[in-house]
């Protein structure tokens, strides 16, 4: 058994996959009845490369999120009820139903924000990491992004900057093969992602990404080195999306073939079924199941029974300290 | 105003020194970051940040504007205040993602969890023989995006008093300084002193016509007030100090008692702050107005390189009396 891999940590990476499963299916659900509104990207069939990189950082660990970032908060431990109210625009939303789905971060968890701009959170990333350098504290900072990401200016500035400062920064790639339709192979001028890190000078590692065990692994490593002070690491997580970009949106640029052949490697499966052979009781898996559903279901319950935001504020939260007029007129 | 004692003269840019070593003095969460900020370069031999205060809070960074203005976000959302010296107005542009989407819209888009102390520093040189690349003067474009604090001060004593405020302020103020101001002397009080963001400042008194002036145009403004009272025309110069949030109130109480209104602003014409505050002023103080708004600005194409083209493209005393003359011919 791997260094701190006891069965509780097991278990409560069973509970989040399936807790960012079970969320993301009711997404899907709602914005299908018109009920949500606005883009959903979901992360269906990436649970393990969101809950392996999630479940190796501490709670005060940093870490930003993409468009594509329900997973993220609930993977580190975020309350999904304030994440669903956020997604139906209720003023209990975690951003007070001012950032919604593509802005679902939670600070409480460590996040530093989700952002729908492509590549964009790299750079905030670095400065989490930056921050604790000087502040001299161990916290490490991990960005999450996708392989579209990986030709992005802020991409190769970041990794640069991180290496040279030697900061603890985790990059760390979900590369689901396409960036909205466009193919990884197509659009990259290297076989992984992971190979970049060579340009900067720090450890590249591929990792099964539908393997939360292994995800879960090289991420704690990377972590280490981190705080040892060693500086940033890159890890690709190879994994797959099976809906389509954005929830509603369809079009031609995949084979069913394809998708069928990576649902037959779905994360949560593989990971079910390694937990029974290993001889957890399927009763305790069945349990956290009946548990996750429950809590979904009273997740959309909170949310349609908290109240919409007033139109005034629309015009709170801008600033600290908003600076008034200086005298009435 | 307070009105300390004790002053002692100081050049703009020395001013601006002076209060970055202030800041780092009183709070080791302030840090410096940028190209070349080690260096004398552009500080001249007062700029001596890494001889006091070391390479950690003293950052030379990669010419990776983009990461470092995102990495500073991310240090002020975690603790630390950075300030960032962009140097030239016009390498914003290489961060506008991050200074937009990242630095500007975070705390509001998630819901005020975060907030983030952070200073941009940008040196606008024009008049400069430095071309369309490197002379603008883009203060304008970050008014219109909501989140951001603005300030363009004039003088050394408000470019002191403003940028400690701006280093302790919890959100993201911009600091542009106008590099034709950098050798402007003036009286500085010796003991710690803010000026207030969102405060205007009357530079002169009048009661015929308000000037407002923005950044380096003050002095001309000055200078053509002083010609003006030479011909009889009492001119009241304003300098809004800060561009966001604009004081308004200053302004209008000033076109309320003159009836006239000149706004010269270096900027580019179309959307300037020239442009905003003729706006404003159009809409909530018609009826004091006596003659037509003129705005004095740059105009709208590039800055050129040769002298014989570049000359003449900004406010300067002279077109900016020119501009009060009309308007008080235009009486009605």
């Amino acid at each position: 058994m791997l260094n701190g891999l006891d069965d509780a940590l097991r278990l409560e990476m069973f509970r989040r996959m399936l807790r960012i499963r079970r969320f993301e299916e009711m997404v899907a659900e709602l914005v299908g009845s018109g009920e949500m509104l606005g883009a959903a990207h979901l992360a269906i069939g990436q649970e393990a490369a969101i809950v392996g990189a999630c479940v190796a950082l501490r709670t005060d660990d940093y870490m930003v999120g993409t468009h594509r970032s329900h997973g993220h908060p609930l993977g580190k431990g975020a309350d999904p009820k304030p994440l669903m109210a956020e997604l139906l625009g209720r003023r209990s939303g975690i951003n007070k139903g001012k950032g919604g789905s593509m802005h679902l971060a939670d600070f409480k968890v460590g996040s530093l924000g989700e952002t729908s701009i492509v590549g964009s959170g790299f750079p905030i990333a670095v400065g989490g990491a930056l921050s604790a350098q000087m502040r001299g504290t161990d916290q490490v900072a991990l960005a999450f992004f996708g392989e579209g990401a990986n030709n992005e200016g802020t991409f190769h500035e970041s990794m640069n900057l991180a290496s040279i400062w030697k900061l603890p920064v985790v990059f760390y790639c979900e590369n689901n093969g396409y960036a909205q339709t466009t193919s990884f192979k197509s659009s990259s001028a290297i076989g992984n992602v992971a190979d970049r890190a060579a340009a900067y000078s720090m450890p590249g590692q591929v990792v099964d990404g539908q393997d939360v065990v292994a995800c879960w692994a090289a991420v704690t490593t990377a972590v280490q080195r981190a705080r040892a002070g060693e500086g940033p690491s890159l890890i690709e997580a190879k994994t797959y999306r099976y809906r389509e970009h954005s929830e509603g949106r369809t079009a031609p640029y995949r084979s069913a073939e394809e998708i069928q052949a990576w649902q037959e490697r779905d994360p949560i499966h593989l990971f079910r079924a390694g937990l029974i052979t290993e001889g957890l009781a399927s009763r305790t898996l069945d349990q956290i199941e009946a548990d996750v559903e429950a809590e979904i279901e009273a997740s959309v319950e909170f949310a349609r029974s908290s109240p919409y935001p007033n139109p005034d504020e629309a015009f709170t939260d801008l600033f600290a300290t908003p600076i008034a007029a200086r005298k009435p007129r | 105003m307070s009105a300390p004692t004790k002053t002692k003269t100081l050049m703009y840019l020395h001013a601006f020194i002076e209060a970055m070593k202030e800041e780092m003095r009183r709070d080791e969460r302030v840090f410096l970051m940028g190209e070349d900020v080690q260096s004398p370069l552009f500080y001249g031999p007062t700029g001596t940040f890494v001889e006091d205060f070391g390479e950690k809070r003293v950052r030379n960074t990669p010419i990776s504007e983009a990461a470092f203005v995102g990495a500073a976000v991310g240090a002020a959302m975690t603790g630390m205040r950075p300030v960032v010296d962009i140097t030239l107005a016009c390498f914003l542009y290489v961060a506008m993602d991050q200074i937009i989407s990242q630095a500007a819209k975070s705390r509001f888009m998630f819901g005020g969890q975060v907030s983030i102390p952070l200073v941009l520093r940008a040196t606008m040189f024009y008049r400069s023989a430095i071309a369309a690349q490197h002379s603008d003067r883009p203060y304008p474009m970050f008014m219109g995006i909501p989140g951001l604090k603005i300030v363009a001060p004039s003088t050394p004593y408000d470019v002191k008093g403003l940028f400690k405020s701006a280093v302790r302020d919890d959100d993201v103020v911009l600091l542009f300084e106008d590099v034709t101001l950098h050798s402007l002397r003036g009286e500085v009080p010796v003991d710690d002193f803010l000026v207030p963001i969102g405060l205007a400042d009357v530079k002169r008194r009048g009661s015929d016509v308000t000037v407002v002036a923005i950044s380096g145009s003050v002095p001309h403004a000055l200078a053509a007030a002083e010609t003006l009272a030479g011909e009889g025309i009492s001119v009241e110069v304003i300098d809004p100090r800060t561009l966001a949030p604009l004081d308004v109130p200053t302004i209008l109480d000033s076109v309320g008692k003159t009836g006239h209104l000149v706004v010269a602003d270096p900027a580019h014409r179309i959307c300037s702050v020239a442009s905003e505050i003729s706006a404003i002023v159009a809409e909530e103080a018609f009826d004091s107005l006596r003659a037509p708004i003129v705005r004095v600005t740059t105009p709208q194409t590039h800055i050129p390189f040769s002298q014989a083209l570049e000359k003449g493209m900004y406010p300067d005393a002279t077109s900016i009396a020119a501009a009060v003359r009309s308007v008080v011919q235009r009486r009605v």
